[in-house]
């Protein structure tokens, strides 16, 4: 079992974040494309902005140093202020 | 209870440990009372201590902390599972009287004090308490992940006030909840503006997270329960657009027991009781309470104090009159809240008679809010011992110096009318045709702290006064 803290508290509220609510469409937003340097990220992800800028989406490309590392601040800054979505290639 | 219970059988118990000197020492006593008849040793650290007898492997410390074990050696006797009595250290006269064995340790020394018991050592009792002790705490467990960094998390949850919090543990809040005599599952107070239920526990969570120690807790349950008293009205001191915040004037035996500052730098940094007892109960406002920057509370400004705000009462000897605790007829241990809004100092170096000292307490006082003001807003004054010492010297008490200042206090009508003075700010139609106090009667507190050396005072403004806003609140402190 992992450590325990007591909530503080008045527990109206649920325990875990709950995840932000998804968008509808993706018409007006911005989306982020996240290339996490892992091989062939750069493939999905061009596909991808393909796709989305044939429906007309805005895109904007990202790409972490490496992927055996989180996000570096700054980056993650800057998606969190120009995107409202982001889709990351994780996996090879 | 847990399922797997560690028991001893009934008779002479023993428990002891190896490291300890004394316990070494009664080794030939320990084995001269098993050939006397049925005992059993209970050994806290080694299996194969005392030598030559059969002991009862206690390194868990399971059955010293149900035997409520304190010091080693403890000598005790069970009837039906229940103890009838016992002997600590090792006194030759008491362990004859308790076995009823004669001539016992032959050649050693008639007294020798014991050691510490491993199951009351620092950190090591709150954990036996959580293991065997069954589940005393009712609030929420929330379980971190493993790479989750336990400061971080307690911001990422939104606990904290935006300084680094104590993660609250059960451990520290079991630890914590040693510092009162109250039951963990009693309520405290309603708390604004969720108007939630907070019990003991809650308070003290939050008062983990604050940093303070178990000692201070019941100043923090004072605190929060004067607080949420409906005439403090918490609710608007924390939605107003305006500066307030809780502040907690401390008074009697308990400030000089905590070692609360009530000198040099009085409402500023550097006392740990001082800062953490304050944060504590702004803390349950947040959590508990739900009163969060931004959302119900909405001041414009603000003020430093909000982090945290809790000041002692000076009790130098110099007193120019009795604590406000006690002028506000609660004597002993007790504090104040006042919904305080800034601190204003006070320079004047130059009055040598109070009569004059009155006159510049006067003039601040009458920018309390506005100066055009009347009516609006009560304050408090934390007098220094050298402002303290020309109204003491000249035989002013509390009540002779709010009688001079009571007619220093009067706003004329061209002082507060709406547009007087080029000012449109001023008091309404109705109220701008008679001369009016600034202060409502009771509305003006005096409280006696600060350093040695300095001719300054402050002035710490209020809110809204009176049944429309909030009038402070006096309750005593659970004393230790």
């Amino acid at each position: 079992m992992g450590r325990v803290l007591l909530d503080p508290t008045s527990e109206l509220r649920p325990a875990a974040r709950a995840l932000t609510p998804r968008p509808l469409s993706l018409e007006g937003l911005t989306v982020g494309l996240l290339d996490i340097s892992k091989s062939r990220g750069d493939v999905v992800v061009d596909e991808l902005e393909a796709l989305l800028r044939a429906d007309g989406v805005r895109t904007l490309r990202y790409r972490k140093p490496t992927f055996a590392r989180p996000a570096p601040v700054d980056l993650r800054h800057e998606i969190a202020t120009h995107c409202e979505v982001v889709i990351e290639a994780l996996a090879d | 209870m847990v399922g797997s219970m560690t028991t001893v059988p009934d008779g002479l118990v023993a428990v002891v440990k190896h490291d300890c000197p004394t316990c070494t020492l009664v080794e030939p006593v320990l084995r001269q009372l098993a050939g006397a008849g049925p005992l059993t040793v209970v050994s806290q650290d080694d299996p194969d201590f005392p030598g030559g007898l059969p002991v009862v492997d206690d390194r868990e410390l399971e059955v010293s902390w149900r035997l409520r074990i304190e010091t080693v050696p403890t000598l005790l006797r069970l009837a039906g599972g229940t103890e009838t009595g016992r002997v600590e250290g090792w006194l030759r006269g008491a362990w004859e009287a308790f076995t009823g064995v004669r001539d016992l340790g032959d050649g050693l020394p008639e007294h020798r004090p014991g050691c510490g018991s491993r199951s009351v050592e620092w950190g090591v009792e709150e954990e036996l308490d959580r293991r065997y002790g069954g589940r005393v705490l009712a609030a929420r467990r929330v379980e971190l992940a493993d790479l989750e960094d336990d400061v971080e998390a307690v911001f990422a949850r939104g606990w904290s006030d935006g300084l680094p919090c104590v993660p609250p543990t059960e451990e520290r809040v079991l630890r914590m909840l040693a510092g009162t005599r109250r039951a963990p599952d009693e309520v405290v107070a309603v708390v604004p503006p969720d108007l939630v239920e907070c019990t003991v526990e809650k308070v003290a969570v939050n008062a983990v997270l604050a940093g303070c120690l178990p000692e201070h807790l019941p100043v923090v349950l004072a605190a929060v329960e004067a607080a949420c008293r409906d005439e403090f009205a918490l609710h608007g001191v924390l939605a107003t657009t305006w500066s307030a915040g809780p502040v907690l004037v401390v008074g009697g035996p308990v400030t000089a027991r905590l070692r609360m500052n009530s000198g040099v730098n009085v409402l500023g940094q550097g006392d740990r009781a001082n800062a953490t007892i304050g944060r504590a109960l702004q803390l349950v406002v947040r959590n508990v309470g739900g009163g969060r920057p931004g959302e119900v509370d909405r001041a414009t400004l603000g003020n430093p104090g909000k982090v945290g705000w809790c000041l002692a009462e000076a009790e130098d000897g110099r007193r120019p009159f009795p604590l406000l605790s006690e002028a506000r007829g609660v004597p002993g241990s007790a504090l104040t809240v006042f919904a305080g809004s800034g601190l204003v100092p006070v320079l004047d170096q130059a009055s040598r008679t109070p009569e004059s000292l009155a006159r510049t307490l006067a003039l601040v006082l009458r920018t309390v809010g506005h100066p055009k003001a009347a009516l609006a807003m009560d304050a408090l004054v934390v007098l220094s011992p050298e402002h303290g010492r020309v109204f003491r010297d000249a035989g002013w008490d509390r009540e002779r110096l709010l009688a001079e200042l009571d007619p220093l206090l009067v706003l004329q009508p061209d002082e507060l009318r709406r547009g007087s003075m080029g000012i449109a700010e001023g008091m309404p139609a109705g109220l701008d045709d008679r001369p009016l106090p600034k202060f409502r009667p009771g509305g003006l507190l005096l409280a006696y702290a600060g350093g040695p050396a300095g001719m300054f005072s402050a002035v710490v403004p209020g809110w809204v006064s009176g049944a429309t806003g909030s009038s402070p609140v006096t309750v005593p402190i659970e004393e230790a």
